[in-house]
C-alpha cells in the first residue's frame, strides 16, 4: 500500500464519508467537499510527471489475492499518467461545473458517492498492471455508470438508457474477461508487462486471434464504436456534468485506453490492425454524418463524441499498422502521436462543450435547436466558449483541434503508402472516409453554434433566457482556454505527456522528441485536405435545406437501435415460448424428460464403458422363484390393464408380499418381516386414499395407451436390466461381509448379523433413518392439523388456491 | 436330512402352490368383494405354511417369525376389510369433526 494505492482509492474512501456527511450537513452544497478530491490526485498526479518524462515507470504491487495472481500493481507510464490527469483534472472541473448546475433539492448525497465510485474504477483502470483488477474496475465503471445515468430514476427514459448502456458495456466487459483469461492460458501471467515479455508465446499462439476478438469487443463496447455506439446517445438521459465527465471525456476513453495499452501486444496481427482502423473509420464518418440530423443538442455531442472515439481509434490501428507491416516508422509515430493529443484535445473541447450545453439548458429549459436561436447577445460568454470549442471539435486553427485533425489528414493520407497486399485497390477508402467524416464533423460543428446562439431569436424557449451565473462558467472557460493554450503552445505538451504516452503505446524506451506545429508548410497534403474540408463543409452548411432530406430515407426500422429493440423484445418473447414449451407445467412431463435423459445417458455409457455380460457366476434358479416372479409379472401386468383402482391397490399388495416370500426364499427373515408388516399398512394407506376419493371424479377407466412413455419406461427398464447384469457380470472385489460374518460375536456380542449391522456397524445409517421417519410423521401431522384457512367465506377458494 | 421328508415337503409346497393359485384365481374372479377377501385370507393362511415348509427345507428357525407375523396380519386385515365392508369406515372415531 502505497501513496499511489492510496490516491486511487481516496475517492471510495472519500465518498464513504461524504454519504455520512450528506445525512447531518446540508447547509453548504455538497460538491465543495467534494472538490478537494480530484484537486488532490490531480495535484499529485502532476508531481509524477518529472519521473515519468524520461520513459520511466512507477511500478508498485499491493497484494491482493496473490494465490490466483490477482495483484493490485499500479504501473504508471506516460500513457497512464495521461489518462489519469484527464480523470482527476476534468473530474475536479466537473466537480466544481455540478455544484452550479444541480441544485440543493436533488439527491446530492447519491450523485456525489457515485461519481467519486466512478473517479476511483476510471483511476483503477489506467493505472493498472494487473488485467484481473483492471476487468474488476472496468465493471465498476459499468455499474456506477449505470448508476449515474438513472440518476432521476423516476424518469423512464433515464431508466432505459441506463439499463441499454449496461446490457451493451457489460456484454463487451464479459468478453473482455473472456479475453484476459485466453491471454493467461498463452501466457501464464495477468500482468500487462509479463505478458509483454511474453510476446513472442503469444505471436505462436493460435488462439491468440481469439483473445484479440474478446478484448476488442470489450473496448469496442466501451468505447461506443459500431456497432455498439448505440448505448451512447440514450446515454444522455445523465445530468449534463455527467455526461460531460463519463460520456465525453472519461469512461468511453476507457476502451481507447484498452486499445492502446494493448498494442504493442497485438501490433504484430493484422485482425488487429485492421479491425480497429476499418471499425475506427466507419464509426467516425457514421457519427458524424448521424449526428446533423439530430435537433437535441445532447445527441448532436453523443454522436460526435462517437465520432471523435472513432477517429482515435482508427489513428491507433494505424499505428499499429505500421509495426506490423514494417511500414516506416515516421507514420507509426504521427499516428500514435495524433491519438495522444487527440485524446487530449477531445475531453478538454468536447468536456466544455457538454458543459455549455447544459449551461443553454438550464438557462433556457430547452436542448432542443428547433427552440433555441439568437442567443449571442444574451449569453455572450457561453457563446465565445461555444465558438472556441466547437471550432477546436470542427479541426480550425488556431484551436488544438486543427493540430490533430491535420495529424489525422495526414496519416490516413500517407496510410497509401504503406504496403496494402492484396487490398490495394481499395486503399484510396479509407483517406475517402476521413475526410468525409471530416466534413460532416465541420458542418454539425458549425450547426451547433449556428443554431443556438446566432440565426433569428425564438421567443418559444421555456424560460427567459439570460446568461448564467460564473459558478457554471468557470469550468467551460478554463476548457476552452486550455483549448487555445494547447493550440498555440502545443509542445509545451509534447515533450512532458504525450511523448510518455507514445512510448507508452509503442512500449519503446526511447524519447520520441515529437515537434507539433500549427504549419507544415504547402507542401502538405492534410493543408490541402483541411481547406477541401472547410470549403465543401461551408457550401454543404450554407445549402443545407437542400441536401438534408436524404436523411428522410434514413428509418427508423433501419437503425441499430431498433434493432437492439427488436433483439430485446424477441429474446424475451423467445425465451418465454421456449420456457413455456418445456415447463408444461405437468408432472408427467418432467418425468418423460428425467427417464429421457437417464436413457440417453444410459445408452452411451453402454457404449463407451462397454457392456459386460458374464453369467457364470449366477446361482441356479429354483422352482420356488419361478412361481413368485410368475406372481410378480402376472400382478404388474394386472395393474397396467386394469381398469378398476381397487384391483391395482390389490396387486401391488400381492406384489409386495411376493417380495416377501422372495426374502423368505433368500434366507432374509428380517427383510421379510418387515417387509410384510410394511406392506399391509402401505396397502392399508392406499385404501384409505382410495375411499376419498372426490366422487366426481371416480369413474374408472383403463389407463391409456401412449406410445412415447411406452417407449420411455421399457426403455428405463431394460436398462436397468443390463446394467444390473453388467455389473454383477463385472464384479472385482470380494465383498465386506466376511468381516462382518467373523467379527458379529467377537466385536459385537450379537448373534444377528443383519441388526447387529443396523445398530452397531453402521449405526448412523440407523439413527436418521430413524429422523425421517420421525419428519414424516411430524410432516403428516402438520398438514392434516394445520389449516391456515381464512375465515371469512369469501376468500375461501383464493386462500385454496394460493396454498396450492 | 432324508429323502422321505425332502420328497414330502415338495409335494406339499407343489400343492400347497395349486392352492395358492386357486386362491388368486378366486380373488380376481369372485363375483363379489367378500369372496375375494375370503380367498385372499385363505391365501395368508397358505402362505404361512408356505413359509413354515420353505423354513424345514432350508432347515432353519428364524422363518417361524414371519409365520406368526403372517398370521396376525392376515387376521388384522380381515378384521379391518370386515368392518369396512359393513359400516364403511374402518376407524369410527373421527378426529376432524367438530362435534
Amino acid at each position: 500500500m502505497t501513496l499511489i494505492h492510496l490516491a486511487i482509492l481516496l475517492p471510495v474512501i472519500a465518498a464513504v464519508l461524504i454519504g455520512t456527511l450528506y445525512r447531518y450537513y446540508r447547509r453548504i452544497h455538497l460538491g465543495w467537499f467534494v472538490l478537494p478530491v480530484p484537486l488532490l490526485i490531480v495535484i499529485y498526479l502532476f508531481t509524477l510527471i518529472p519521473r515519468v518524462m524520461n520513459g520511466q515507470v512507477i511500478h508498485e504491487t499491493m497484494q491482493f489475492m496473490p494465490r490466483i495472481g490477482m495483484n493490485f500493481d499500479v504501473y504508471i507510464d506516460g500513457l497512464g499518467l495521461l489518462f489519469a490527469i484527464l480523470i482527476s483534472g476534468i473530474g475536479a472541473l466537473v466537480v466544481l461545473y455540478s455544484i452550479g448546475y444541480l441544485s440543493e433539492k436533488e439527491n446530492l448525497g447519491n450523485f456525489y458517492v457515485f461519481l467519486l465510485m466512478f473517479m476511483t474504477a476510471m483511476l483503477g483502470i489506467v493505472l493498472n498492471d494487473n488485467v484481473i483488477m483492471l476487468y474488476l474496475f472496468w465493471e465498476l465503471t459499468s455499474i456506477s455508470s449505470f448508476l449515474l445515468i438513472a440518476f432521476w430514476s423516476t424518469r423512464d427514459r433515464s431508466l432505459y438508457g441506463a439499463l441499454k448502456s449496461m446490457i451493451i458495456t457489460m456484454f463487451g466487459g464479459f468478453l473482455m474477461l473472456g479475453g484476459f483469461i485466453t491471454l493467461y492460458l498463452i501466457t501464464g501471467t495477468f500482468s500487462i508487462r509479463g505478458m509483454i515479455e511474453a510476446l513472442p508465446q503469444i505471436q505462436e499462439s493460435p488462439l491468440a486471434p481469439f483473445a484479440i476478438v474478446l478484448i476488442l469487443f470489450g473496448a469496442f463496447t466501451k468505447s461506443a464504436q459500431f456497432p455498439f455506439y448505440i448505448w451512447l446517445p440514450d446515454a444522455m438521459e445523465a445530468p449534463t456534468p455527467v455526461s460531460a465527465y463519463l460520456h465525453s471525456a472519461t469512461m468511453v476513453k476507457a476502451g481507447i485506453y484498452l486499445v492502446a495499452r494493448f498494442t504493442p501486444l497485438f501490433a504484430f496481427s493484422n485482425l488487429w490492425v485492421w479491425t480497429i482502423l476499418i471499425v475506427g473509420l466507419f464509426t467516425m464518418a457514421w457519427a458524424s454524418f448521424n449526428a446533423i440530423k439530430k435537433d437535441d443538442l445532447k445527441a448532436i455531442l453523443a454522436f460526435s463524441t462517437v465520432s471523435q472515439l472513432g477517429l482515435i481509434m482508427s489513428l491507433l490501428g494505424l499505428g499499429a499498422l505500421s509495426l506490423a507491416t514494417g511500414a516506416n516508422d515516421e507514420l507509426f509515430t504521427v499516428a500514435v502521436v495524433a491519438a495522444v493529443f487527440h485524446t487530449i484535445n477531445h475531453a478538454t473541447f468536447k468536456g466544455a462543450l457538454f458543459m455549455i450545453t447544459g449551461i443553454v439548458d438550464h438557462e433556457t429549459g430547452t436542448r432542443s435547436m428547433k427552440r433555441l436561436g439568437g442567443l449571442l447577445t444574451i449569453m455572450p460568454v457561453s457563446f465565445t466558449l461555444t465558438v472556441i470549442t466547437a471550432l477546436s471539435m470542427a479541426g480550425l486553427p488556431p484551436f488544438n483541434g486543427f493540430l490533430t485533425k491535420e495529424l489525422f489528414l495526414e496519416a490516413m493520407i500517407t496510410v497509401l503508402e504503406a504496403d496494402f497486399g492484396a487490398m490495394a485497390s481499395v486503399d484510396f477508402l479509407i483517406p475517402l472516409v476521413a475526410v468525409v467524416g471530416s466534413i460532416f464533423t465541420f458542418i454539425y460543428s458549425i450547426l451547433i453554434v449556428y443554431g443556438i446562439f446566432l440565426g433569428k431569436r425564438t421567443h418559444d424557449t421555456p424560460k427567459e433566457p439570460h446568461e448564467s451565473p460564473v459558478l457554471m462558467l468557470i469550468s467551460p472557460a478554463i476548457l476552452s482556454l486550455l483549448v487555445i493554450v494547447f493550440g498555440l503552445f502545443p509542445n509545451m505538451l509534447s515533450a512532458t505527456i504525450i511523448d510518455p504516452a507514445a512510448m507508452g503505446i509503442m512500449d519503446s524506451a526511447e524519447p520520441l522528441g515529437t515537434h507539433l506545429a500549427m504549419w507544415h508548410g504547402f507542401a502538405n497534403p492534410a493543408l490541402w485536405a483541411t481547406v477541401a474540408v472547410v470549403i465543401i463543409g461551408s457550401v454543404m452548411f450554407y445549402f443545407r435545406d437542400r441536401w438534408m432530406f436524404i436523411y428522410n430515407y434514413h428509418k427508423e426500422a433501419f437503425t441499430l437501435n431498433y434493432l437492439y429493440d427488436q433483439g430485446l423484445l424477441y429474446s424475451r418473447i423467445g425465451s418465454q415460448k421456449i420456457t413455456d414449451g418445456y415447463m408444461t407445467g405437468y408432472l408427467r412431463n418432467y418425468l418423460v424428460y428425467i427417464f429421457g435423459f437417464f436413457i440417453v445417458m444410459g445408452i452411451i455409457t453402454l457404449m463407451n464403458s462397454g457392456f459386460n455380460m458374464d453369467f457364470s457366476g449366477f446361482a441356479p434358479v429354483g422352482i420356488q422363484e419361478v412361481i413368485i416372479s410368475l406372481i410378480i409379472l402376472i400382478a404388474t401386468a394386472v395393474i397396467l390393464i386394469t381398469r378398476s383402482r381397487m384391483v391395482s391397490i390389490i396387486m401391488l399388495g400381492s406384489i409386495g408380499f411376493s417380495m416377501a416370500l422372495f426374502f423368505v426364499f433368500f434366507r432374509a427373515p428380517d427383510l421379510a418381516l418387515t417387509q410384510l408388516a410394511i406392506e399391509t399398512v402401505t396397502t392399508a394407506l392406499f385404501l384409505v386414499c382410495f375411499y376419498h376419493l372426490p366422487k366426481k371424479s371416480r369413474h374408472e377407466e383403463r389407463m391409456r395407451f401412449k406410445f412415447t412413455n411406452f417407449i420411455v419406461s421399457a426403455g428405463v427398464g431394460i436398462l436397468v436390466i443390463l446394467f444390473g447384469i453388467s455389473a454383477f457380470s463385472g464384479r472385482v472385489f470380494e465383498p465386506i461381509s466376511e468381516f462382518h460374518i467373523e467379527n458379529v460375536y467377537e466385536l459385537a456380542a450379537g448373534g444377528n448379523m443383519v441388526n447387529v449391522i443396523l445398530v452397531d456397524f453402521r449405526g448412523f445409517d440407523t439413527l436418521f433413518e430413524t429422523l425421517v421417519f420421525g419428519i414424516a410423521g411430524i410432516g403428516i401431522y402438520t398438514l392434516m392439523k394445520l389449516k391456515l384457512t381464512r375465515k371469512d367465506e369469501d376468500n375461501e377458494e383464493h386462500s385454496e388456491e394460493s396454498r396450492v | 436330512m432324508n429323502t422321505f421328508l425332502d420328497v414330502v415337503i415338495i409335494f406339499s409346497v407343489i400343492v400347497l402352490a395349486f392352492a395358492m393359485l386357486g386362491m388368486v384365481y378366486r380373488m380376481l374372479k369372485g363375483p363379489t368383494l367378500h369372496d375375494k377377501l375370503v380367498a385372499l385370507d385363505a391365501f395368508g393362511v397358505l402362505l404361512m405354511a408356505m413359509i413354515a415348509l420353505t423354513a424345514m427345507m432350508l432347515g432353519t428357525t428364524h422363518l417361524l417369525v414371519v409365520v406368526l407375523l403372517i398370521g396376525i396380519l392376515a387376521f388384522i386385515a380381515t378384521i379391518a376389510f370386515a368392518k369396512f365392508l359393513e359400516k364403511g369406515v374402518i376407524i369410527q372415531y373421527d378426529r376432524n369433526s367438530d362435534e
